[in-house]
């Protein structure tokens, strides 16, 4: 029960943790024990999906910590997301072999096409599930710790920290698109076959990968549960909301932010390495600034600084995404913005803002027929 | 004529040589230097290993100091001395640089040259702010900082003096004793009953007062206060009175303030600063009577 712990308190964590271990006992069964015609099958498709919207929720879970938590608007944090995911492309387009186009055993097609001789340095090692996993941690980790140790020793704040962070992920973007990069260039990493001997293609392992989300998405949600409810959290609130005052109580700063901001980018770092063998693919594109900016907008639709607010938005975000570019394809970047001014308008703590203003109304009125 | 050429050439070639090696002589020296086992080199020193040095008589050296800010002096040629134990108060026009030397203590600006010294052997500009709070000097600012969105428990929690690295504050527990002193503060600055209300909601004078309060979790041995009662009802002003002089002798205190009576009522010495260098220095009556201080400031 230890591992409850942090939970102590936070009503919304509590539903929305319920919610999800609810889903994820509900969809497997209805997808696997319920016949494909009865109106309460789960599709395959259905479950994948699902199973993206969770590695976004973990995306907007970390993204929540630097900004709700320690005041760092960080517009860069796909870029993190999507080394996670290159990390585990390279495994998966490893374990493809010699299934290829052109059935080399251990290149990859693109470096067959771009007439290579043998496998580059940085690809040694990824056919080994182990050593990918630890890539997953360490390259999002490390870039992260480079980047942080840098910009908050300088004391780079506010805004301009937000545009560097922005100018790293669009630099990874140009980077990632060059062929010479040995990362696939433009079509990026696909065509994945099988991962620790699974083959995607099956519902078994559909189900598997929504599953590991699940559970990857409630351990890190704990996890950060459990450092804003330490004293360190604490102080991460006093950063964001007096920096120079917790300086001069003898607080280092720079340290305290690199900690968590190091934190936060392994964990979008693992939720890329989800995300990537359920939609199949990892391009360039992941890098693109506009994705950063999207998931920022998730945050802020849920609820800034709840943790479980920034679930919520990332769900509803891409619910309503996928909804919209199905049905009025040109219409879904005005929805986009559309809620974005309707919340800033309206909502200013996003939707987790609302559950706890009804909340309170509710217990406000509990509160009166008591005295009446 | 050929032997004074000879000559010519001679010195030429020794002061060449001189010349040509006086480099390598100088990294010999620097290296020689670099392997005293009599010395401490600044990028070795660990903060928790400074001593505070007060045999002489004062906590703080201020000497010489300028800094300017586009081309005006706040600061300028300011010597200022505080003894160990000592309540001071500072006093002086806006503008006198009274804020600007805080700044320069606690690590906040750096000055164009002088020195300043905790102690005889803590030199404060080599330090960055954590490192100056950790070796104990604490700051309440002018205008009350507290954190808002914490409560006046939390806010004193975190002030606490103790180990601030990043694993240690993440696995940090209250125990007893912890518990105790914030408990013992709160009674002192008169919030117990509003210690789990969030110290955005409290009026100016609590703030002022939850700063105190801050300050004195941290336990420095220097505490630099920036007007303690702006803001606060006579009633008030009396027992911050009480509390600054309550320090005094364990705690070196620097003052600085507006409030006349205020001062009158805590200070033995003063000190006056006008643009930016000492103008006067003695207890209140003297510094009152000073002809210049009349003209300067209490005068107007």
């Amino acid at each position: 029960m230890g591992l409850l712990k942090p939970l102590r308190g936070d009503t919304g964590g509590q539903v929305m943790l319920g919610v999800l271990l609810l889903v994820a006992i509900v969809v497997p069964v209805l997808n696997l024990a319920v016949p494909d015609g009865n109106p309460l099958h789960v599709s395959t498709y259905t479950v994948t999906l699902l199973g993206k919207y969770l590695t976004y929720a973990l995306l907007a879970v970390a993204v929540d910590l630097v900004w709700g938590y320690l005041g760092i608007l960080s517009l860069g944090h796909g870029a993190f997301f999507a080394l996670g995911g290159y990390a585990m492309g390279m495994y998966l387009m490893r374990q493809i072999g010699d299934r290829g186009v052109y059935g080399d055993p251990i290149l990859p097609d693109f470096m067959v096409f771009l007439n290579w001789p043998e496998l580059p340095w940085f690809w040694q090692g990824f056919d080994q599930f182990w050593y990918a996993s630890l890539m997953v941690v360490l390259v999002p980790g490390v870039l992260a710790f480079v980047f942080g140790w840098l910009a908050f020793r300088s004391r780079v704040t506010g805004v301009y920290l937000s545009i560097i962070t922005q100018a790293l992920t669009y630099a990874l973007m140009l980077a990632f698109f060059r062929n010479e990069m040995g990362f696939g260039g433009n079509n990026g990493l696909t065509d994945f076959k099988d991962i620790l001997g699974f083959s995607l293609q099956s519902d078994a392992t559909r189900i598997g990968l929504f599953l590991a989300s699940a559970l990857a998405l409630a351990l890190a949600y704990l996890a950060c549960r459990w450092i804003v409810g330490s004293r360190l959290g604490r102080v991460a609130v006093a950063i964001r909301d007096a920096e120079a005052r917790t300086r001069f109580i003898g607080y280092r700063v720079d340290r305290v932010k690199v900690a968590i901001w190091t934190f936060s980018a392994v964990l979008a770092g693992i939720a890329g390495a989800l995300y990537v063998p359920q939609v199949g693919i990892i391009n360039p594109g992941e890098f693109s600034p506009l994705n950063s900016i999207e998931l920022v907008i998730w945050v802020a639709v849920g609820g800034r600084a709840t943790l479980y607010g920034a679930v919520i938005g990332a769900i509803v975000v891409n619910y309503g995404k996928s909804y919209f570019s199905g049905a009025f394809p040109e219409a879904w970047l005005f929805a986009l913005g559309g809620l974005f001014v309707f919340v800033t308008l309206f909502l200013p703590q996003g939707i987790a803002g609302l559950f706890r203003q009804l909340r309170r109304r509710r217990n406000g009125a509990a509160a009166a027929g008591v005295t009446a | 004529m050929s032997a004074g050429g000879d000559k010519g050439v001679r010195d030429l070639l020794q002061r060449g040589r001189a010349f040509d090696f006086s480099g390598q002589q100088q990294a010999w020296l620097q290296f020689k230097e670099s392997m005293r086992r009599d010395r401490t080199f600044d990028f070795m020193v660990n903060v928790k290993d400074l001593k505070l040095d007060v045999s002489h008589g004062p906590i703080l050296y201020i000497e010489d100091l300028n800094v300017s800010f586009d081309g005006f002096k706040a600061i300028n040629n300011l010597n200022f001395y505080v003894d160990a134990g000592e309540l001071r108060c500072v006093i002086g026009a806006n503008g006198a640089g009274k804020t600007t030397m805080m700044d320069i203590i606690t690590g906040k600006t750096r000055p164009d040259s002088g020195s300043v010294f905790f102690g005889q052997q803590i030199d404060l500009l080599k330090l960055s702010e954590p490192e100056i709070a950790e070796i104990g000097i604490g700051r309440k600012f002018q205008k009350p900082t507290v954190f808002e969105h914490h409560s006046v428990f939390e806010n004193l929690e975190l002030a606490m003096a103790g180990d601030k690295r990043v694993f240690r504050t993440l696995f940090a527990k209250l125990n007893g004793p912890q518990r105790d002193r914030i408990d013992e503060v709160l009674g002192i600055i008169g919030l117990r009953e509003h210690a789990h209300r969030d110290a955005g909601s409290l009026s100016h004078g609590q703030k002022q007062w939850l700063e105190i309060g801050m300050l004195l979790m941290q336990d420095p041995l220097l505490l630099l206060v920036d007007e303690p009662v702006a803001g606060m009802t006579h009633q008030e002003m009396d027992r911050t009175a009480e509390l600054l002089l309550s320090l005094q002798g364990k705690h070196s205190v620097v003052v600085v303030e507006h409030d006349m009576d205020f001062v009158r009522s805590i200070a033995n010495r003063v000190t006056v600063l006008h643009q930016g260098s000492v103008l006067a220095e003695g207890s209140m009556e003297q510094v009152q009577n000073d002809p210049r201080v009349v003209e300067v400031y209490l005068g107007e």
